[in-house]
């Protein structure tokens, strides 16, 4: 069996996140508690998950950042785009799945009280940026070090812009709304946390999966080369 | 330690020179400033609030501060100018230190243009404002600078920039428009402070990388 | 281009130094590629202390971007290349001049006299501009001299601080026949008390010069 699982970690994560998923749907919609908000509620079980997912994957790019600028570590450029990538992935699935939450209710599709999701919106801006750094710019170490530098500003903004929208919700809005809602009875927290595990597995096949994808095809490439 | 600030005035000075030779960025940033300030006065419409004049001060900066950095690395790119830098013994980061000091100049000329028209077209500044314009050039400057670099390699160029740089301006633009309206400034000022310090450090660490081949 | 992505084996000629000679420039394997273009692709070669290493070949062959690793301007993307000479003691001179045009030559050469910390800045450059034929155009900005004069500009830059290792590509293009005789006789000057690494489309003028020769395909 553990043999399997080293030969095939790829399609190994691929049965854990199914599993996963369909554990949290499961817990989802059948064991938590419905809230004063209704189905609207459980939009959250995947919005916060996805959210800290985001997080995640960024603080991942960040960390291979800095071990390809530190250590030189040849993979580090490659793992830390996929995981910015995935980051913006799921960074664009929390805008969506906050929007939702937002014109369910209070009927408009963008709220500017919502701390998490304004936060959300700048990093996103960031790290669109990001990919237009790194497609306008030929593949090389130069590329990697620009992207690395820049994935690790990425990181340095997450406290300050999060920061920044705190101090600006005085002088724009007078009241916050916190969307996460009051504090979780233990059966909430339960499928928050099969949820989350679920959101994180996800991520971390997809990473798995595409770094995959991209090392074969920088074999190939090499392999065409050596040929020509 | 003696040896880096003299690499960085002699660095400094160079484009300060060149500027006031070629005399090509400062009159236009200068210019894009009071023009920028005129359109804003045809954007806002009656009953607007002072606050709202204010905050698009902070917009006029920014801005103007983006026409400025746009041309910071122009020289150095175009016709290699930056090999001559690389060779030269000095630290990586003493040749972006040595810039933003250039480029900080011109902020500031520019601003000392920019905030008497403001004054003139609007209404007046208090001392807050100011202490926040100086804080926020500090920070915009050092970021604007690296991040100038990064873009001068890509093939789009002038292009990337604004696009690099507006994110990580949200929240000078919140501490400096914070600073000018808050009754309390201090918090903003202090936020303004923790941005300048986290990202000079940041960018005068990274520059070295952005530079090597 | 012209012979990209085809191999390029470089072999070093006849040495003539004496074996005793360190090693300044050391390359094994070296290879460097622009996004994905492969420019340059398993050289080796070696420079002794006081050696003279012709490299010759077409244009778009690689012989810039060699001659850039070989001042330390861009690194190998394979392969090891030793540079045992620190970065003050390299003098480069390439296609670009590397002047500031708007300022004037005396100027130019002073920056970079302080950058490279030269002794005696003032008499050093005095010294160069004379030697190069420029001292009546010492304060013209750059960006008015023809093209003859910034080549002869670039290389009172690359000479000013009295290098061990001198990187020089086609040090003579652009310059008349006067420029080229001073420059023939400041590499004859300069020839004992340095290392030499130059490319060049006319090699019989250096070949009396060089002590290993790299041929480009």
């Amino acid at each position: 069996m553990s043999t399997w699982l080293r030969n095939n970690p790829v399609t190994a994560l691929a049965v854990l996140t199914a599993a996963l998923l369909t554990a949290s749907i499961a817990l989802i919609f059948f064991y938590a508690p419905v809230d004063a908000d209704g189905l609207n509620q459980k939009i959250f079980y995947f919005h916060v998950p996805i959210a800290l997912t985001s997080y995640a994957c960024f603080g991942w790019g960040a960390l291979k950042a800095f071990m390809h600028l530190w250590k030189r570590t040849p993979t580090a450029d490659l793992e830390s785009y996929v995981a910015i990538h995935q980051g913006v992935i799921f960074g664009a699935l929390t805008l969506v799945t906050g929007s939702i939450w937002a014109k369910v209710r209070w009927g408009t599709w963008w709220t500017w009280s919502d701390e998490q999701l304004v936060l959300f919106l700048v990093l996103f801006l960031f790290y669109c940026a990001y990919f237009m750094l790194r497609f306008s710019v030929d593949p090389g170490p130069q590329r990697a070090n620009l992207c690395a530098v820049y994935a690790l500003f990425g990181v340095v903004l997450i406290p300050i812009s999060f920061l920044a929208i705190r101090l600006a919700n005085s002088y724009i809005h007078p009241t916050v709304f916190r969307s996460s809602g009051p504090a979780m009875a233990t059966s909430q927290f339960a499928t928050f946390c099969v949820a989350w595990a679920a959101m994180l597995s996800l991520a971390y096949f997809l990473y798995r999966f595409e770094l995959a994808g991209k090392r074969l095809d920088a074999n190939l490439k090499e392999l065409r080369e050596l040929l020509a | 330690m003696r040896r880096y600030a003299a690499d960085v005035a002699v660095l400094a000075r160079k484009d300060l020179t060149l500027e006031l030779r070629a005399r090509d960025t400062l009159p236009a940033m200068l210019l894009f400033v009071v023009s920028t300030l005129v359109v804003f006065h045809f954007a806002l419409p009656k009953h607007s609030s002072d606050l709202a004049a204010k905050g698009l001060l902070w917009v006029a900066i920014v801005f103007t501060a983006l026409v400025g950095l746009t041309r910071a690395f122009v020289a150095e790119r175009e016709q290699r100018l930056i090999d001559g830098l690389l060779l030269a013994p000095c630290d990586r980061s003493a040749i972006w230190l040595g810039k933003c000091a250039a480029v900080l100049a011109f902020l500031g000329v520019a601003e000392l243009v920019a905030l008497p028209a403001y004054a003139a077209f609007f209404s007046g500044i208090g001392w807050s404002t100011i202490v926040a314009v100086v804080l926020a050039d500090i920070g915009i400057v050092a970021v604007g600078t690296l991040l100038a670099a990064v873009a001068a390699v890509s093939r789009t160029r002038e292009l990337l920039l604004p696009v690099l740089f507006l994110p990580l301006a949200i929240p000078v633009i919140v501490g400096g428009v914070g600073a000018s309206v808050a009754e309390s400034p201090g918090r903003y000022l202090g936020f303004l402070c923790l941005y300048d310090v986290v990202f000079a450090i940041i960018s005068w660490a990274s520059f070295e990388y952005v530079v090597t081949e | 281009m012209q012979g990209h992505g085809r191999e390029r084996h470089g072999r070093a000629g006849q040495a003539s130094d004496p074996p005793t000679e360190p090693v300044l420039i050391s390359a094994r394997g070296v290879g460097k590629r622009y996004g994905d273009t492969r420019v340059l692709e398993s050289i080796d070669f070696e420079v002794d202390a006081r050696g003279f290493m012709l490299v010759t070949g077409p244009n778009g062959s690689g012989k810039t971007t060699l001659l850039r690793l070989c001042a330390g301007l861009a690194t190998p993307t394979a392969g090891e290349l030793d540079l045992r000479t620190p970065r003050e003691s390299i003098g480069y001179a390439g296609h670009e001049p590397l002047v500031y045009r708007e300022l004037t030559a005396i100027e130019n050469l002073d920056l970079y006299g302080r950058l490279y910390r030269v002794p005696e800045r003032r008499e050093r450059i005095g010294m160069l501009l004379e030697r190069f034929g420029l001292w009546h155009a010492r304060n013209q900005r750059a960006g008015s001299f023809s093209r003859g004069m910034q080549q002869r500009l670039s290389l009172c830059r690359a000479l000013l601080h009295e290098p061990e290792l001198l990187v020089l590509d086609e040090p003579y293009s652009g310059l008349d026949d006067a420029g080229a005789e001073l420059l023939d006789r400041e590499l004859a000057a300069l020839r004992p008390h340095a290392t030499f690494v130059v490319a060049t489309h006319d090699p019989d003028r250096v070949l009396p010069l060089a002590t290993t020769r790299l041929g480009f395909a």
